[in-house]
């Protein structure tokens, strides 16, 4: 039961955790360069600016589901499954979700690390 | 990339992994959460390694906004990677957890899957929606 509990917080972490880092890209690209704003504008100024963006509460928000459920998986599963696991997932998830919905060129590069981590991922299940 | 981006991409390394330990630390604390005691899930951050964790975490998310302002997220995640190596230290080491042979090259293994992805470039899009160019915001600021 305790590993069917961790890899259950594992699935809600990757799926949690990726539609954050997705939306919280997306928000951070409107924002722009955070080190050239603060030097043309200030601290201030970027703050508003990412207050400004909704998607950056939507991303939060999915990235508040992702820590709770890294809190319940600790809770049950050891810190070497559960931090990895979950995010070596996100990794190859975010793989997909930032050509499909970011549009980023996720070249040969990038296609082999995220089998690389995918094969790592299953070693560290064994 | 310059020497101030490196650094930032190293806050993300290094705060994650450590506040996750500390997370670790707090929950062994305070036990399983099941559904029968869940609040105990919510009051968790009243736990003092919890509360570390978080202000760990914290230090994290600020370093990983500024990173996704300038770069790729499939460049952002793989470059921080060696927080998976720091993860598995903290483990073997800090919380005496056995990690075996087949666990380690697992570790090896997306360690370098994601140092592969590093060495390339950083950002691979044009950014047609930022605030920038948004005359809105311009005047927002201005």
């Amino acid at each position: 039961m305790r590993d069917g509990y961790a890899w259950l917080a594992i699935g809600l972490i990757t799926l949690a955790a990726t539609t954050g880092d997705v939306l919280l890209s997306y928000s951070m690209k409107r924002v722009g360069d955070v080190h050239e704003l603060l030097q043309r504008r200030g601290l201030l100024a970027v703050i508003a600016r990412v207050l400004r963006t909704p998607t950056f509460f939507l991303g939060l928000g999915a990235m508040a589901v992702a820590f709770y459920s890294l809190l319940f998986g600790l809770s049950w599963g050891n810190l070497s499954l559960v931090v990895p696991a979950s995010a070596s997932l996100t990794f190859v998830a975010n793989a997909f979700a930032a050509r499909i919905f970011l549009h980023e060129q996720v070249g040969r590069r990038r296609w082999i690390a995220a089998f690389l981590v995918a094969g790592g991922v299953l070693l560290m299940a064994a | 990339m310059t020497v101030r981006k490196y650094l930032v991409l190293v806050g993300i390394t290094v705060f994650s992994p450590i506040g996750d330990a500390l997370l670790a630390r707090g929950m062994k604390e305070i036990g399983g959460v099941s559904l029968h005691n869940f609040q105990s899930l919510i009051l968790a951050i009243l736990n003092a390694w919890v509360a570390s964790g978080i202000v760990l975490l914290l230090a994290f998310f600020a370093s990983y906004l500024s990173a996704l302002s300038w770069a790729d997220l499939t460049y952002v995640l793989p470059a921080t990677s060696l927080g998976f190596v720091l993860v598995a230290l903290i483990a073997h080491f800090g919380f005496h957890e056995a990690i075996s042979p087949t666990r380690w090259l697992g570790i090896a293994l997306i360690t370098a899957g994601v140092g592969f992805v590093a060495a390339g470039p950083s950002v691979t899009t044009a950014h047609p929606h930022r605030l920038d160019h948004d005359p809105v915001s311009q005047e927002v600021e201005l």
